[in-house]
């Protein structure tokens, strides 16, 4: 499986990603700069978390005009797969990938803990090889997660099954809608999510909840 | 030409940095004060005289990158 990893300004956790991907796959991700017009051919790109362009008017609003974002759209059309964790799912819903917005956390404090999670759907090329209702646990560290989009929309997210991941009963660490933490797009080929499944694949980091995330990825594209 | 440009959250959109704001207001003894929603004024300097066009630009430039139509919505004042 060939990977990137898209770099903005204030990005952060693109070497965790590079790091997760790296032992993961085996290969090293090709790191892409977001003012590069062109992206390398690969099966997978990861927008990373972090604080693209210092969060400015809107975190993810600035990252979704740069030039790379052009070709992550067109790498997205072509059902080619998006990871977007964290900033990155901010970045993919402030470009229309994925519907709804993520807000201000309802207590208004930034939250930086492991969380426990449910995969609620394991018909994706990110989570197949996760049981149905497993629980796991990934950290969250995020100011800006809370998951909002009109009823319409939640309602259609679920019908058609696209919520991934779900906050375990009772951890909603930042009032997202619905319990929401990561969800897909329409075609199924891009997912977005606040926890960050890149820094648990190694016991040494604290867990390895996050690994099948990857494997289930690469499973499915090699 | 100058425009100013006001993005607030859409009704019904929670806005728990307004409801922190009114919480502190009232906390100061100003006891009048209900429910609180804020946003942000952006200023802009536009080149040209044409104000219906200023407008367009201006809705265009809110629809494409100034708000979130999801959760917030725009007023455009031309001075």
């Amino acid at each position: 499986m060939k990977s990137a990893v898209i770099v903005f300004p204030a990005s952060n956790c693109d070497r965790d990603a590079k790091v997760a991907l790296t032992q993961m796959t085996g290969k090293a991700p090709a790191m892409v700069w977001h003012q590069d017009s062109e992206l390398p051919d690969v099966d997978l790109v990861v927008l990373p978390g972090g604080f693209s362009y210092g969060d400015y008017l809107r975190c993810g609003a600035m990252a979704s005009q740069s030039n790379v974002m052009r070709e992550v759209k067109r790498h997205a059309d072509k059902g080619g797969k998006v990871l977007g964790i964290c900033n990155g799912f901010q970045v993919l819903t402030e470009s229309h990938l994925l519907p709804g917005a993520l807000m201000r956390n309802a207590a208004l404090k930034f939250v930086c803990k492991p969380v426990g999670l449910e995969v609620s759907e394991t018909q994706s090329a990110f989570t197949r090889k996760y049981e149905n209702g497993q629980r796991v646990t990934f950290p969250v560290a995020h100011g800006e997660g809370s998951y909002f989009a009109d009823d319409e929309t939640l309602d259609r997210l679920e019908g058609e099954n696209r919520v991934a991941f779900r906050y375990a009963r009772g951890e909603n660490p930042n009032g997202s809608a619905r319990d929401i933490a990561g969800i897909l797009s329409e075609k199924r080929n891009v997912l977005g999510l606040m926890p960050h499944p890149e820094r648990v694949v190694d016991k040494v980091l604290g867990g390895t909840d996050g690994r099948a995330l990857f494997q289930s990825l690469i499973e499915n594209l090699t | 030409m100058k425009a100013r440009v006001f993005i607030t959250l859409k009704n019904g959109v929670l806005d728990p940095q307004g409801k922190a704001i009114g919480h502190a207001l009232n906390g100061l003894g100003f006891d009048s004060v209900g429910e609180v929603r804020q946003g942000k004024v952006i200023d802009l300097e536009l080149s040209g005289s044409d104000a219906a066009k200023a407008k367009e630009d201006l809705k265009a430039m809110c629809e494409k990158l100034l708000a979130n139509t999801v959760i917030e919505k725009y007023e455009i004042e031309i001075k």
